[in-house]
């Protein structure tokens, strides 16, 4: 059992995995009991697409060099926030119309982008699903350093958060800057999405949004039980992800996902079983 | 909505700077107000004045635009047309209001618990970037006390009844130490004990010189238990004591072919087949 446990732990592209799926996973987890509690998931998984473009042209102008695409990334994640905002406050179609459009049609550029590459396919595949196990040590520390800037604005302002989630017209009435906190939760999403994208790819972020937070959500009843909850399903699942693609040889952000969604479905079923007896 | 407005606010939460209260000036003061919508009038010329500690109904059919009025009075909205003062300056700068919203329009799987609800009204007090201190759980404690729901205070909110969750957000904006409630239909859907208990708190609340203006669709109600009353139907029908207001002319324009009067002993009986905007 010692073994089992020790011997991926020898490879040094495993702790970093490691590292890095539990700074994710807590970070999403986080900002995910927002998305949830707000019904932003397809806002979520819209803007995970959407960044697709800009990392396509960090690829395309770097010559393929891995380096520098998190800064794209967080360029195109924090322009396709702004875009969907302001699509949706200023014209008559619905929001979710609205995203749907940009999440497609960004998506789309960002796939024609990197295809005029002839050895496209390796690459867009790490992009859309993750590739947890190439991370570096100097993306660790992209990782701590923003996933804890996305902390902390979450910790300082938790209560602005909260009245604007629960009651908007609360928030209004005390004159909250309203405008500025749903802009700069959509900022935080943003960069979450960013940092996470190593770990799970474009196409399986919006699980690591939604689904630990989700379980969560069945199992407590006050916001910042929800938030540690969430964050110790989601690194649990990253570590449990990392040891079934190490054994079973399955593609990392895959079984970090699988794992998150197996607890949900846990924890769900016992609920449901619960409540029929 | 201006980025300035938004800085601008940004830092008064962050200093609690807001508008003085003008002490010879009403607490709220109304004139011609009105909202217009693409699709037209949502409300049009509607001027009053209240004092403080008064007690105010607002009546009409669906659609008459209360909800509206409320959220202009609030400074959610503003109005196209004419002008407001609360305590002598706009709404935009007060965190003296307090707005009820319907209960329906609540999300009431929200996980907190009531006196986490109640803390929420201290955030404009509290300013940006600090933590409740315990003066502020002292203010929600007495809040609860107030209405009767401290051995709630660690209720999820989706465990109360409709009566504990209208008076969870009086005590809310107890806490918010709100000199001007608004609520929008707090009456409906509850029964003859909960609106009587909901009743006993607002007397209380008038003694001590808190202003209270509420939506109603319940006619009645509103001649037997406020000061005044305002008969809106998009433009103000009428305002002032129920019985110079709700007379058979002004509800027969506001509620037109809803409305049937039948001559009774005492009166009118006036038989409406609109209801409450749920």
């Amino acid at each position: 059992m010692i073994d089992f446990i020790l011997e991926p732990l020898q490879y040094a592209f495993m702790v970093r995995g490691l590292i890095a799926s539990v700074m994710v996973g807590t970070v999403c987890a986080v900002v995910g009991t927002y998305v949830v509690l707000r019904g932003m998931a397809f806002f979520g998984d819209a803007l995970a697409h959407a960044i697709l473009p800009g990392i396509a042209v960090g690829y395309l102008v770097g010559g393929g060099a891995r380096e520098p695409l998190f800064w794209w990334a967080l360029i195109a994640a924090i322009l396709s926030s702004l875009g969907i905002g302001a699509i949706s406050r200023n014209t008559k179609i619905k929001e979710d119309t609205a995203i749907g459009i940009i999440f497609a049609g960004t998506f789309a550029l960002g796939v024609a982008l990197i295809s005029t590459v002839r050895s496209y396919s390796v690459d867009l595949a790490h992009f859309l699903f993750g590739d947890v196990l190439g991370v570096r040590s100097g993306d660790l520390w992209l990782i701590a350093a923003f996933g804890g800037f996305v902390l902390l604005a979450i910790l300082a302002f938790y209560k602005e958060f909260m009245v604007l989630s629960f009651d908007p017209v609360l928030a209004a009435t005390l004159r909250l800057p309203v405008r500025l906190l749903e802009f700069l939760l959509l900022i935080l999403i943003a960069v979450t999405i960013v940092v996470s994208l190593q770990t799970v790819g474009v196409a399986l972020m919006v699980a690591m949004l939604v689904t630990p937070a989700a379980t969560a959500y069945l199992l407590t009843k006050r916001l910042p039980i929800m938030m540690v909850i969430a964050a110790t399903i989601a690194s649990i699942s990253g570590v449990i992800g990392l040891y079934f693609s190490y054994y079973l040889s399955i593609a990392s952000g895959a079984a970090i996902v699988l794992t998150c969604t197996a607890f949900f479905g846990i924890v769900w079923g016992i609920q449901a079983f619960r409540r029929a007896i | 909505m201006s980025l300035f407005e938004e800085f601008q606010k940004t830092t008064q939460h962050l200093s609690k700077v807001r508008h003085p209260h003008r002490e010879d000036a009403p607490i709220l003061r109304a004139e011609g107000l009105g909202v217009g919508y693409e699709s037209g009038l949502a409300l049009e010329d509607v001027s009053f004045e209240l004092k403080v500690g008064e007690r105010l109904a607002v009546v009409g059919p669906n659609g008459a635009g209360k909800s509206t009025l409320l959220k202009i009075i609030a400074g959610v909205l503003s109005p196209t047309e004419g002008h407001i003062e609360i305590f002598g300056n706009v709404p935009g700068g007060h965190i003296c209001i307090a707005y009820v919203s319907q209960r329906s329009l609540v999300d009431w799987s929200f996980p907190v618990t009531v006196a986490d609800v109640v803390m929420m009204g201290r955030v404009g007090q509290l300013g940006l970037l600090r933590n409740p201190r315990a003066s502020d759980w002292e203010v929600v404690n007495q809040s609860l006390e107030t209405v009767g729901l401290t051995d709630l205070a660690k209720r999820q909110i989706n465990q109360l009844s409709g009566g504990q969750q209208q008076r969870m957000f009086i005590a809310r904006a107890l806490a918010q130490e709100a000199e001007l409630m608004l609520m929008d239909e707090p009456l409906s859907g509850l029964d003859v004990n909960s609106q009587e208990e909901v009743f006993q708190i607002l007397d209380d609340l008038k003694k001590q010189g808190v202003t209270v203006l509420v939506s109603l669709h319940d006619l009645k109600m509103a001649a037997q238990r406020f000061d005044q009353v305002m008969l809106l139907n998009q433009r103000m029908l009428g305002i002032g004591p129920a019985e110079g207001v709700l007379v058979p002319e002004n509800l027969l324009a506001a509620y037109g072919g809803h409305l049937h009067l039948v001559p009774t002993d005492d009166g009118v009986l006036a038989l409406g087949d609109t209801c409450c905007d749920e």
